[in-house]
C-alpha cells in the first residue's frame, strides 16, 4: 500500500474515532474501548476493501459485514455515517429514546447494518449463513465479521468455527479484535482463549496474525483471504483497547464507562492533534 | 377413523412437497430422520445444511440466510428449539424480524420413553412471549400440511410445535373445516361450555365432547392451532355464548394455551376458564399412551374440568 494511501486511511480512522467519541459524549454512554481497538479494521474495510454502495444499502450483490461484538456501535455507526449511509449529525441522537441509533447494532433500523447483534457469540453464525447463501446463489460477494477476543469464550463461536471450516467457506473473512481485555480483566485472567490461532487452525481455517492498527497489514490480510480457496480465513488482529487516546489505551475502565467531561476534552485534543499531523 | 400419522411426518412430507421454491433453505441439527426434514434433504440437497449437534449455530446460520432474503427452516426437538437456543431465537431471529421458521418436534409428554429431559412442556410459553413471534401447534396431518403452506407464504419468524407420536387425522373429514393462520377452527358447536384445545389434545377434546353429550351437556370444541397471534374473536364469542371455557394442551398449565386464552377472556369477557394440561411437573419415561394417562391428559379429565367450569358459572 502506498504511503499516501496509508496516511489517508489514518486520517479517516482518526475522524472515525472522533465521530464515535462525539456520539458517546452526546449519549453520555457507549463502549469506547472496543470501538477504538476495531476502528482501523473498519476503516480499511469500508474505505478500501468492501464492495458497498451507500446509495444501495440492500444491494443483494454487496459485501456484508457482521459486527458480532455488537456493542461497538460508536465506531460502526461513525464509519457508516462518514461513509455516507446516513447523516453524521444523526449520531448526536445516539442511544436516545427517540433515535434509530440504539446501543447495539440493528439491521432493521440503521442503513448499512447487515446483521443485528448484541448477545455475544451469535454474529459469526449469521455471517456463515450469509456466506452459505452466496455459495447457493453462486454470487461473488464476500462476508466479513469482527469478533471480540473475550467474545470467543462463547461456545457458539466454536460451533460456528467448526461449521465454516467444514463447509470450506472461502468467501468468509473474520477478524478477531485481540485487544486482550474484557470487562473483568485481561482475557487470560478471566478465561484464556489462547492460543487463538491454533484453535482456528484445528477447525480447518486459514489463519493470519497481524497488527490490527497497521493499515497495510490489514489490507494485505484481506487480499490474502480473498486468494485462499476452500477455507475461511481468520485474521487475528493484535490491537490495543482504547487505541488513539493515551489514557484510554489498555485501560479496561474504558470498556463501557463514560469518560468525564475533562477526559472527553483531553481525548478530543489528542485526536485533533493526530488529525492535524496527518493533514501535512 | 382417520389415518394415524404423526404431525412431524406430515410436516416432513409437506416441506418436501412445497420445497421446490428456490428461496427455501433448510437446516437441521443431526435429527433429520426424527424431525423428518430428511425428505427435503434427499430431494433438495443443494439447499439443505446439516449443522451437526450445534443448535445455536444452526439458528444463527438460518438468521444470516434469512438476512439475504431466504425463507429458512430450522429443525430440532422442541426442548432445544425453544429451550437451548432461546437467546438465539430471540436475538438473532425474532428481534431483527427475520424470516426463519423454528420447527420443534417431539414436543410434550408424548415423546414417550426418552423421558423428562426431552419432553418440552414449556415451549409455547417461551415462544409466545417473544414479541412478533407467530406460534403454531397443529393437531393432525391435514392441518400440518396447511400450516406449512401458510408459513411459507408468511414473511416473518414462526415457531411450529410438532409431535412424535401418531395422531388421528380428523380435520379433513370435519364439514366446514377451513385452515387460516391466526384463526381458530370451530370443530363442534355447543352452548353449555367451550373446550379450546391445541395440538393432539384436539382429538381428546372431541372425545370429551362426546362423553359430555352423553350426559346432556353440549360442549363447543375449538381447535386453536395458532397460539399467537391469538384469535380473540372466536374466544370472546365462545365466552359470551357458552359462559364457561376449558382449555386443554399437552403443555404446562402455566404460560401456554390456557394462559393465552385466559388473558383474552379476563380482559374482554370474564367467564370461568379452567386450564387442563400438565400440572407444573416434569415428565417421565413411559409409552406415550401410559404417560397421557399418568398425567391426566385424557378425555375423562377434560370432562371433569368442563363440569368444574360449568359449576363456576354465575
Amino acid at each position: 500500500m502506498e504511503e499516501k494511501r496509508v496516511q489517508e486511511l489514518a486520517a479517516k480512522a482518526v475522524k472515525v474515532r472522533r465521530t464515535a467519541l462525539e456520539a458517546i459524549e452526546a449519549a453520555h454512554s457507549g463502549h469506547v474501548g472496543g470501538s477504538f481497538s476495531v476502528a482501523d479494521i473498519l476503516t480499511v474495510l469500508y474505505w478500501e476493501k468492501m464492495n458497498i454502495n451507500p446509495e444501495q444499502p440492500k444491494d443483494p450483490d454487496r459485501d456484508r459485514f457482521v459486527l458480532s461484538k455488537g456493542h461497538c456501535t460508536p465506531t460502526m455507526y461513525a464509519t457508516l455515517a462518514l461513509r455516507g449511509f446516513f447523516p453524521v449529525e444523526d449520531l448526536k441522537t445516539f442511544r436516545n429514546v427517540d433515535s434509530y441509533l440504539s446501543g447495539h447494532v440493528e439491521m432493521t433500523k440503521v442503513p448499512g447494518v447487515d446483521m443485528s447483534a448484541g448477545s455475544l457469540g451469535q454474529g459469526l453464525s449469521a455471517a456463515i449463513g450469509m456466506a452459505l447463501c452466496g455459495k447457493v446463489d453462486k454470487k461473488d460477494y464476500r462476508v466479513y465479521a469482527a469478533l471480540g477476543d473475550g467474545e470467543i469464550q462463547e461456545g457458539q463461536i466454536w460451533e460456528a468455527a467448526m461449521a465454516a471450516g467444514n463447509y470450506g467457506l472461502d468467501n468468509l473473512t473474520v477478524f478477531v479484535d485481540n485487544n486482550n481485555l474484557q470487562i473483568d480483566g485481561t482475557i487470560e485472567e478471566v478465561m484464556s482463549p489462547y492460543p487463538i490461532e491454533d484453535k482456528f487452525k484445528a477447525f480447518k481455517w486459514n489463519v493470519l496474525t497481524i497488527d490490527g492498527h497497521d493499515y497495510a497489514q490489514i489490507a494485505d490480510a484481506i487480499d490474502k483471504a480473498k486468494e485462499t480457496k476452500g477455507a475461511p480465513t481468520v485474521i487475528v488482529a493484535k490491537t490495543v483497547k482504547g487505541k488513539g487516546v493515551s489514557f484510554m489505551e489498555n485501560n479496561v475502565k474504558f470498556h463501557g464507562s463514560t469518560p468525564t467531561p475533562e477526559q472527553f476534552e483531553q481525548a478530543f485534543k489528542e485526536l485533533d492533534a493526530q488529525a492535524a499531523s496527518l493533514e501535512v | 377413523m382417520g389415518e394415524v400419522i404423526a404431525t412431524r411426518e406430515a410436516y416432513g412430507r409437506a416441506l418436501c412437497e412445497f420445497g421446490a421454491d428456490e428461496n427455501i433453505m433448510v437446516f437441521d441439527a443431526d435429527l433429520t430422520i426424527c424431525t423428518m426434514s430428511c425428505y427435503f434433504a434427499q430431494k433438495y440437497p443443494e439447499r439443505f445444511f446439516n449443522a451437526g449437534i450445534a443448535e445455536c449455530n444452526m439458528a444463527g446460520m438460518a438468521a444470516g440466510a434469512a438476512s439475504c432474503g431466504k425463507t429458512a427452516f430450522i429443525h430440532t426437538f422442541a426442548m432445544f428449539a425453544a429451550g437451548r437456543i432461546y437467546d438465539q431465537v430471540r436475538n438473532s431471529i425474532a428481534y431483527p424480524g427475520l424470516n426463519v421458521k423454528v420447527v420443534g418436534t417431539h414436543a410434550g409428554l408424548s415423546v414417550g420413553e426418552d423421558g423428562a429431559t426431552h419432553q418440552c412442556i414449556e415451549d409455547l410459553s417461551l415462544m409466545r412471549t417473544i414479541p412478533g413471534m407467530t406460534v403454531i401447534c397443529p393437531c393432525d396431518a391435514n392441518e400440518t400440511r396447511e400450516v406449512v403452506k401458510a408459513m411459507i407464504d408468511y414473511d416473518g419468524p414462526c415457531y411450529l410445535r410438532l409431535g412424535r407420536s401418531g395422531v388421528e387425522n380428523i380435520t379433513d373429514s370435519i364439514p366446514g373445516y377451513k385452515f387460516e393462520l391466526g384463526k381458530g377452527a370451530q370443530l363442534k358447536d355447543g352452548d353449555d361450555v367451550t373446550i379450546i384445545a391445541t395440538g393432539l389434545m384436539v382429538q381428546e377434546a372431541l372425545k370429551a365432547a362426546d362423553l359430555l353429550a352423553a350426559e346432556g351437556i353440549k360442549a363447543r370444541v375449538i381447535d386453536l392451532h395458532t397460539i399467537k397471534p391469538i384469535d380473540k374473536d372466536i374466544i370472546i364469542k365462545a365466552a359470551k355464548e357458552t359462559g364457561a371455557i376449558v382449555t386443554t394442551e399437552e403443555h404446562n398449565v402455566i404460560g401456554g394455551l390456557g394462559a393465552a386464552v385466559a388473558e383474552v377472556v379476563t380482559e374482554s369477557c370474564p367467564v370461568p376458564v379452567v386450564k387442563h394440561g400438565v400440572e407444573d411437573v416434569f415428565g417421565h419415561s413411559g409409552t406415550a399412551e401410559a404417560l397421557m394417562v399418568k398425567y391426566g391428559l385424557t378425555p375423562e379429565k377434560i370432562v371433569e374440568k368442563a363440569k368444574q367450569a360449568i359449576a363456576l358459572k354465575k
